[in-house]
């Protein structure tokens, strides 16, 4: 008899497999959504498909009857600018800290330890006081995002800058490279790949702060929103939002995916599935 | 399909867990007759009497009088006590007019206010920094909890000299940082309720340019009940309004009994019995049921809920089925409707608390 760790599904049923749960999930909603509609037509709490939909048409086109703009577009506007300003300073920082740290042994025993204390400190603990430090506005949102992920993308690129086989800094010393020669023409071009994928890992963290960020005090984005609507139940603003956020999600982690297989095609030579 | 018979998944575990979903979602208002009742109430000084009742059993004697069971739940997030309440979780909460306006009848529970406990009379208030007139708010940042009471409160407060809220920004702040977020020295505006209010107001250079004592009887704190299962379990109605004026009496009194259901009320609420004092005086709590019977059947009434709907509906709180302020019917005592009477979603109800003012439960 075959055994079961030995089959494998055909494309076709890879398809399937892989939609079955989305659609055993949207069965359950509809199933769960037409009973409450059944017994209050008027129910916010489970929104039929037909009123998210129009809820996510509505949200996409008509302007608002206060402020005259388009409110989704607006809020991703808000939050994506956000999130690329807390992203690419983190990756700045990570980039410049992760690389001294890795490959000068002075900085690393300075330093080190102080940036693994750092990471340890959940930033939610220290919001009150990013507050008071930064104010309510921008600033603040930006900050707990780079408070949030930069000591996480340090650590990892220190790591990556060690694990560089040593036989490479070795053979750019005989040829007589200087240390910021090396740095610059054999660590950087091969921890850029690297930073890339830090960044990815840390993007799910990143939404979640700027989320976090966005429900305590905020004119827009897609977190205000949704803490905003909260308050009357609309679902059918929220889950069409957590939907937009989880495409949006997606399309930045598949983007830098894609950037570095472009850029850094050696990198990805022993990738599955290529 | 190269699926086999070995790895397609299986079928007869969807099913079990479909139902137990099922079951965890719907959990639904039971208008059936039952004996077992959950009331939710959260930290406001119109509502601490719900907790000294409970405590000192003055509910559970109500409730075995009617003989029926009634059990009162502290929710620390006033919001989430809301929405529970609609999701059918509770057969009855406190909430401000606005609130239960715009989140039960709006999401089609049809509700009853029970009781009219009190309304707030300075309880709400617009602070401003270094500014002593309100006129001076104009182009300013704003921090408060938006589409609350306190939204309200500063429409009306902007109206009143003549201003729209187009001449703010209106920053969406969690009442839990509103203080910490003012004494941070970033924002120079913010509308919020007691005990924030009089904490902003002990920092320097702070000045209460309006409050709801400008508005009297507009936001008002009420318990409100599912109607089906009051019309269903009168008992229930019976039971909490004796037991709320049975409270009424001793709270109000100046003896020693008073004093100390005031001082475990003030206990609860984080303050002592001075402070508790003090945010009583800025609140008109109706001791008596006449009192608010004679309040659920005046004129102002009606007024005050078209003013509310009217903000509610230009703010989109009626949900966006809602073609105008009207949409949502609301009942006031003595036949008398505001909006649409074929979709009354909101009644206020004063025959059990006349029941109480007659001497009659």
């Amino acid at each position: 008899m075959k055994r079961l760790i030995n089959q494998r599904p055909g494309p076709v049923s890879t398809a399937a497999l892989a939609l079955l749960p989305f659609v055993v999930l949207a069965l359950v909603y509809l199933l769960a959504s037409d009973a409450r509609l059944a017994e209050n037509p008027n129910d916010k709490l489970l929104p039929s498909f037909s009123t998210l939909a129009e809820s996510f048409v509505r949200l996409t086109s008509e302007p608002s009857q206060r402020t005259g703009e388009i409110l989704l577009w607006k809020d991703t506007g808000a939050s994506l600018r956000r999130l690329a300003q807390g992203v690419g300073i983190s990756a700045a920082i990570g980039l410049i800290l992760g690389v001294a740290l890795g490959a000068i042994p002075l900085i690393r025993s300075g330093f080190a330890p102080f940036v693994a204390v750092l990471s340890l400190i959940p930033p939610m603990a220290v919001l009150p006081v990013l507050f008071i430090v930064f104010g309510l506005g921008e600033l603040s949102k930006v900050v707990l995002i780079v408070v949030g992920i930069t000591p996480f993308i340090v650590r990892d690129l220190q790591q990556r800058v060690q694990e560089l086989p040593r036989e490479l800094i070795i053979k750019a010393q005989t040829l007589g490279a200087n240390s910021w020669q090396i740095v610059l023409r054999v660590i950087l071009p091969q921890v850029v790949p690297r930073l890339i994928d830090a960044v990815r890992l840390s993007l799910g963290t990143a939404w979640l702060f700027l989320i976090s960020a966005e429900a305590i005090a905020a004119t827009e984005g897609l977190g205000y929103r949704i803490f905003l609507v909260r308050r009357y139940l609309a679902m059918d603003v929220i889950l069409p939002y957590v939907v937009w956020i989880t495409i949006l999600a997606y399309l930045t982690d598949f983007l830098l995916k894609q950037i570095s297989r472009r850029a850094f095609p050696w990198y990805h030579t022993g990738e599955p599935g290529r | 399909m190269t699926v086999t018979a070995s790895n397609r998944p299986n079928t007869r575990v969807f099913g079990p867990a479909v139902l137990l979903l099922l079951a965890a979602l719907s959990v639904s208002g039971n208008a059936l007759a039952k004996d077992q009742f959950r009331i939710a109430w959260s930290i406001y000084v119109g509502w601490m009497p719900w907790d000294y009742a409970a405590e000192s059993g003055i509910v559970k004697k109500w409730a075995d009088k009617y003989g029926i069971e009634i059990d009162v739940v502290q929710i620390n997030d006033y919001v989430e006590s809301i929405n529970q309440y609609t999701a059918g979780a509770f057969d009855g909460c406190v909430m401000t007019n606005m609130d239960a306006l715009t989140i039960p009848a709006a999401g089609g529970v049809d509700s009853t206010a029970l009781i009219i406990g009190d309304f707030s009379n300075g309880n709400d208030a617009v602070i401003l920094r270094d500014k002593a007139e309100l006129a001076e708010i104009a182009g300013q940042k704003v921090n408060l909890v938006e589409l609350s009471v306190s939204h309200y409160l500063l429409a009306r407060a902007l109206a009143s000299v003549g201003l729209t809220e187009r001449a703010v920004t209106v920053v969406n702040t969690s009442d839990a940082d509103m203080v910490s977020a003012f004494a941070s020295g970033g924002p120079t505006a913010v509308v919020t309720w007691n005990p924030l209010v009089s904490e902003i107001l002990a920092m320097p250079n702070t000045n209460k340019v309006f409050d709801s004592s400008r508005i009297p009887g507009e936001i008002i704190d009420l318990m409100v009940v599912n109607t089906e299962t009051l019309k269903a379990n009168p008992a229930l109605g019976k039971a909490l309004v004796g037991a709320w004026y049975e409270t009424m009496s001793i709270m109000s009194k100046d003896d020693e009994a008073g004093r100390a259901a005031r001082t475990a009320m003030g206990k609860a609420s984080g303050t002592d019995l001075a402070g508790y004092d003090a945010q009583l005086a800025s609140t008109k709590m109706f001791f008596e049921p006449a009192e608010a019977v004679a309040f659920a059947k005046s004129e102002q009434l009606p007024l005050t809920m078209e003013e509310v709907a009217s903000f509610s509906f230009d703010h989109g709180l009626l949900g966006e089925g809602a073609p105008n302020p009207g949409f949502i019917g609301v009942a006031f005592p003595g036949e008398r409707y505001f909006g649409d009477d074929g979709n009354l979603k909101l009644r206020f109800d004063a025959g059990f608390m006349q029941m109480a003012a007659d001497g009659a439960l």
